[in-house]
């Protein structure tokens, strides 16, 4: 199989599992992040999210032990794990700013683009203004 | 507000650790999100590639909806006022990119790789985005 099929196919696969998980709807992630709802007695926290972390981290961990020594892939394309990311300014900073927006919202990039499938074009204003930030980023900071 | 669902969600997220192992296992790469979405419209190393997972993205939920499940209703609730939706486009877009990483790329993989600085980073957007909910809801903000 191709590159491309086999793109197509993972983010197929990875777009089934977020439906499933219910992370598509942003009021699903933003139920999870009201963490004041954990200690209320009015409302019940869902915190489903660390279900759906949780299954895919402990499904993908053990393949990344095992496969980490590995150059090559199964497609014969050079494998190419990110270097060990420095705990810097950029990172906080960075990380930060992205959970703020995620909890104005509850959208985070992936679930964002899944929900083109729900055809309401405030998805496609949130898509957007997510690459003019993309390209702000790439702009500002080397 | 929405009801916990743990098996919906754990069975969710054990088909994403799958992609993502599919994916890594076939092409080398891992499935960050955000950097394939930053890559898709600045690179143009692997551009159709990325492009084709991206749309992988939103063929999932067609299938899903249309063809594994029809009955299932779509459950959809998002805020209406676009302030909201744009400021945080553009900080969602920023923030993961300064950071190297989402939900995903952070997350899932860099978790899963038992990277130091990917779980500092998730122990950061979790908290922030706590907090960003937490207040908005002090202002009688919810969606």
């Amino acid at each position: 199989m191709s590159d491309k099929l086999i793109s197509l196919l993972s983010g197929i696969i990875f777009g089934i599992g977020l439906v499933i998980s219910g992370m598509t709807n942003p009021e699903k992630v933003l139920s999870f992040l009201s963490i004041s709802h954990s200690w209320s007695a009015e409302y019940k926290w869902d915190y489903s999210l660390i279900f759906v972390m949780g299954g895919a981290i402990i499904t993908a961990a053990p393949f990344f032990y095992f496969l980490k020594n590995k150059e090559v892939s199964s497609l014969g394309l050079k494998i190419s794990l990110p270097a060990k990311q420095d705990i810097d300014k950029k990172l906080v900073i960075g990380a930060s700013l992205f959970g703020v927006g995620w909890g104005l919202v509850g959208f985070c990039p992936g679930p964002a683009i899944s929900a083109i499938a729900v055809f309401d074009p405030i998805v496609l204003v949130f898509l957007v203004s997510m690459a003019v930030g993309v390209l702000v980023k790439q702009n500002i900071i080397k | 507000m929405t009801d916990f669902t743990p098996y919906s969600a754990l069975v969710g997220g054990i088909i994403i650790g799958l992609s993502v192992v599919f994916y890594f296992f076939t092409t080398g790469r891992l499935a960050g999100i955000s950097g394939i979405f930053e890559n898709a419209i600045t690179n143009s190393v692997n551009r159709f590639s990325n492009l084709f997972f991206l749309l992988g993205l939103v063929v999932g939920p067609l299938l899903y909806y249309n063809v594994i499940a029809p009955k299932v209703s779509i459950a959809f609730n998002i805020t209406d006022s676009y302030t909201l939706i744009i400021l945080g486009g553009l900080l969602v877009g920023f923030g993961t990119r300064l950071g190297g990483g989402c939900t995903s790329g952070h997350g899932i993989c860099g978790i899963g790789r038992l990277s130091t600085s990917s779980i500092i980073a998730t122990v950061i957007f979790v908290t922030t985005g706590m907090l960003t909910v937490t207040i908005l809801q002090q202002f009688g903000i919810y969606l």
